[in-house]
């Protein structure tokens, strides 16, 4: 070898001896330096809980179901962002809001229009009236009056309230002008002859006026206690008053919420529970998972990839549909090659559902899409899909070809330039999205762009019309097939894709102003048919969700409108046996 | 010394500014803003927004007035989360995360030192290989991975005792702390693992220990008061940055443990281009940072007098 061996081997030799005798010695030192690293560890663990403490409070304590205490625990994916109900929009704090809050109107555990703190009311084309209870009382005490509802409705047209959903009170008269701020919150149509009559006058008239005063909106606020809070309703739970079954009683921001039976609730003994403690908040799916099973939570939502374990671990399985249809929006404006309509035939004729739902996403609870109109919805006495069968669709790839060699001659183009696809950065759009992508090319050869963006550059792009094809989705806002009807109304802000056609916009029109079910629902059954002949847009499917309840909580509800998870109805049965 | 402080301080205002505006202006760059959601909203509602929050001045005037509330200490109020000002987010939120950041640190600290130790002291012996193999693990699993398999193990391990032993998630007690805190701390320990162990190993071969050896001082005390202390010098230096950024960084960890902590907001905010959060958050977690490179530079002429601070 070389000449370093002799000089490395001694080196290392007498290295080696010195080593072995310091280390018997410094793994004494060590040992005793990491018991005192344990004890200052746990000294310090305990200090910091102290500091900690100080700043901010509450701890965790969960049990899933508790009969004892005759409670239960949850987790809300997110922090509920606004509980002030002129101004919410979002999911979370409709779920916070329905639980604390009653408006003149509920819907039932059968899904049907029921009285809430009006005990009957009255739509006729001009006017629509609430006759309130005389035993709804605030959870202060106090009786709930037409004047909270005149107040709260007000409130939430002001310019100044600046509430995104102001539009759903535009069926009031005025309900525009006041919200655009060309007219006095006094002018608004809306008045009390007596503190339990309200009547509301109708801009024009409005069969379904009855069904969107559930909605979060149209809750009752007392002026008194709402100026008192100083422009922080709704910030804290104790700048919030109580109409509804529940009372906020502690929100610890980022960390719990404690929900406590309302005495006060006109309709106090439909009420179970006494307590749901939201215990968490988390919009991990796993963490969801591993607290249930866990025991610390009674309700999560399960992915596909959880249906193993929770077969195996014997989990009560439900499934449901959460209303929201996801669909393949087309930009119909003029510099835009899928404003052809050849093109987008040729796209429909080859573009199977069924293979993207059963085969491709494989998610549980989801159904193909067959039209604008979601399973769900109700029409006159049936639901409006049984009423009026969607157009079928007949897959013809051969058929698709001559359409697109159509659209290549109409267009005038010598070759297919990419068509954009806009979606947003979720795993799911994402296999939804090359699915697509990979259909269109193997069958019409044609080449997509998969623009994908996160939420606020997808929603940006969206409205200045950046695409060719857009993944959509929508979800309802009140319980009637106007909500997806008036989607593709060439006034509809949320036409993304500037889709306009004079027979769809008379239909819209005809269902809106119309007072008889029959004519309305015609419309709709119409409506189905002339977006499906246009192809104004592609139903890809509609979103399930599954879920595992504990054993012992019964009485819970899955709602497409309002209050999802709905536990207001929801009861401990002991006798179920335990998880 | 205090010239030197004064200095540092002067700087760290500049460092700070720089960082606000540039994240002002970057943000402002970025398509789209906190106003839009799912649903189109008219013109009209939409100038209601702007101007409740005072979007529809110019930009120059919004950084003006910006500047003007951050001076006093005002961080202004949450777009998405109704009514919360960014202030009160801070205090209530940045504790948590103060906390568990703290304990994570101290955790990987103590932790890197005993096995970058133990690992020089066994070098290429077996305790070397499964310590120096478990490091690489350690560094190059992302936290996600090991924050959900340390929660699974927790709840197969409560499932077997058939108690809760320690709580898979949440926060408030003591209990609650020690897995996150040692999900979060563990890549760092892996690093400082590695960082001791090679400064270990330098100093068993310099001078001033085969010296302290030939005058025949006893080999605990050659282990205690000379190789310890010296071998821990580059551990202290990557410490500060190390405490700003896991305080800073717990966002997976808080996510998956469900614990109430800044990081939460701070990414969620940038997710949502909540402006006055990203704003507010990212100023305070700047000037953290720069605090702690601070203070790390006065320990460190504490800890090594050959320092000087001038």
């Amino acid at each position: 070898m070389s000449i370093a061996e002799p000089h490395s081997e001694s080196s290392s030799n007498g290295h080696s001896s010195a080593a072995s005798a310091l280390s018997s010695a410094a793994l004494r030192q060590l040992i005793i330096y990491f018991g005192a690293a344990i004890a200052g560890c746990t000294l310090l663990m305990f200090a910091l809980h102290y500091l900690a403490s100080a700043f901010s409070s509450g701890s965790t304590t969960a049990i899933a179901v508790d009969p004892e205490n005759n409670s239960i625990s949850i987790y809300l994916k997110e922090e509920p962002p606004s509980l002030n109900s002129t101004i919410t929009t979002d999911s979370v704090s409709g779920m916070v809001l329905n639980h604390v809050m009653e408006g003149l109107l509920r819907m039932s555990v059968d899904d049907k229009l029921e009285a809430g703190i009006a005990e009957r009311w009255e739509v006729t084309p001009t006017h629509a009236t609430f006759w309130l209870r005389d035993n709804a009382l605030w959870s202060d005490g106090q009786p709930i009056t037409a004047a909270d509802f005149i107040f709260s409705w007000t409130t939430a047209l002001r310019p100044e309230t600046a509430s995104e959903y102001a539009f759903l009170l535009y069926s009031i008269k005025n309900g525009r002008a006041v919200n655009e701020g060309t007219m006095p919150a006094e002018a608004l149509g809306v008045s009390a002859p007596d503190p339990h009559t309200l009547v509301v006058e109708l801009e024009q008239p409005m069969a379904f006026f009855d069904k969107t005063v559930v909605f979060p909106t149209f809750f009752p606020i007392r002026e008194d206690f709402y100026n008192a809070t100083n422009g922080r309703f709704g910030a804290d739970a104790h700048e919030l008053l109580f109409s509804g079954p529940f009372k906020l009683t502690s929100w610890v921001h980022g960390s719990s919420l404690l929900f406590e039976k309302n005495p006060n609730y006109w309709d106090k003994d439909r009420i179970k529970l006494d307590q749901i403690n939201v215990a968490y908040i988390t919009q991990d799916a796993n963490a969801a998972i591993n607290f249930f099973k866990d025991g610390k939570v009674a309700f999560t939502t399960l992915g596909a990839e959880n249906l193993i374990e929770a077969q195996r671990q014997g989990w009560p399985i439900k499934r449901n549909q959460d209303g929201t249809l996801f669909f393949l929006e087309f930009n119909h404006r003029d510099e835009r090659l899928t404003r052809n309509w050849n093109l987008r035939r040729a796209m429909q004729l080859v573009l199977d559902m069924d293979e993207l739902v059963y085969k491709v996403t494989k998610l549980p609870g989801f159904k193909p899409g067959v039209s604008i109109f979601p399973e769900w919805l109700m029409g006159t006495n049936a639901p409006l899909r049984e009423e009026y069968p969607p157009p079928q669709l007949r897959l013809d790839t051969a058929k698709a070809r001559e359409h697109l060699a159509l659209a290549k001659e109409e267009l005038g183009l010598d070759e297919w330039p990419p068509i954009v696809l806009l979606t947003s950065d979720s795993p799911v759009s994402n296999i939804q999205s090359e699915w697509v992508q990979e259909a269109l090319k193997s069958k019409l050869g044609l080449t997509i762009k998969i623009d994908k963006q996160i939420f606020k550059q997808r929603l940006a792009k969206m409205t200045a019309g950046e695409f060719d094809i857009l993944l959509a989705g929508w979800g309802p806002d009140y319980n009637d097939p106007l909500t997806f009807g008036d989607l593709f109304a060439s006034w509809n802000l949320n036409n993304r894709g500037r889709y306009m056609s004079d027979e769809n916009d008379r239909l819209v029109r005809e269902a809106q102003g119309s007072t008889d079910t029959k004519t309305r629902m015609d419309a709709f059954g119409k409506i189905q048919h002339v977006l499906f002949d246009d192809v104004a847009l592609l139903p890809m499917f509609e979103r399930g969700v599954t879920y595992a309840v504990h054993p012992q909580l019964k009485g819970l509800k899955r709602r497409v409108i309002g209050a999802d998870t709905d536990y207001t109805n929801a009861y401990i049965d002991t006798s179920a046996g335990g998880q | 010394m205090w010239r030197y402080m004064l200095k540092r301080l002067a700087l760290s205002v500049v460092t700070i500014w720089f960082i606000a505006t540039a994240t002002f202006f970057g943000m402002h760059a970025v398509p789209g803003d906190p106003l839009t959601s799912d649903k189109a909203t008219s013109a009209k509602i939409r100038a209601n927004l702007e101007a409740k929050y005072g979007l529809d001045k110019p930009l120059t005037t919004q950084y003006l007035v910006f500047l003007r509330n951050l001076s006093q200490g005002d961080l202004g109020i949450s777009f998405t989360q109704e009514n919360r000002r960014v202030n009160d987010i801070i205090r209530e939120h940045f504790p948590v995360s103060a906390t568990l950041g703290i304990l994570a640190v101290v955790f990987a600290g103590l932790g890197g030192v005993l096995w970058g130790a133990l690992t020089a002291l066994y070098r290429n012996r077996l305790p070397d290989t499964i310590i120096m193999f478990l490091v690489i693990l350690g560094i190059s699993v992302p936290s996600f991975v090991i924050a959900a398999i340390g929660q699974l193990s927790l709840v197969n391990l409560n499932n077997l005792a058939g108690t809760s032993i320690l709580p898979v998630g949440g926060w408030g007690t003591v209990q609650h702390m020690i897995l996150p805190a040692m999900v979060l701390g563990l890549s760092t320990m892996a690093y400082l693992t590695r960082l001791m162990r090679s400064s270990m190993l330098e100093i068993v071969n310099s001078d001033y220990i085969r010296t302290a050896n030939a005058k025949g001082l006893p080999s605990t005390q050659v282990f205690s008061r000379h190789q310890l202390p010296n071998a821990v010098l580059p551990v202290v230096t990557v410490l500060g940055p190390a405490i700003a950024s896991i305080t800073t960084g717990g966002f997976v960890v808080e996510i998956v443990f469900a614990i109430p902590g800044l990081g939460r907001y701070f990414v969620q905010a940038v997710q949502q281009l909540d402006y006055t959060v990203i704003m507010g958050t990212t100023v305070f977690f700047g000037a953290f940072l720069v605090f702690m490179v601070i203070v790390v530079d006065l320990f460190y002429g504490w800890i090594d007098p050959r320092v000087r601070l001038d």
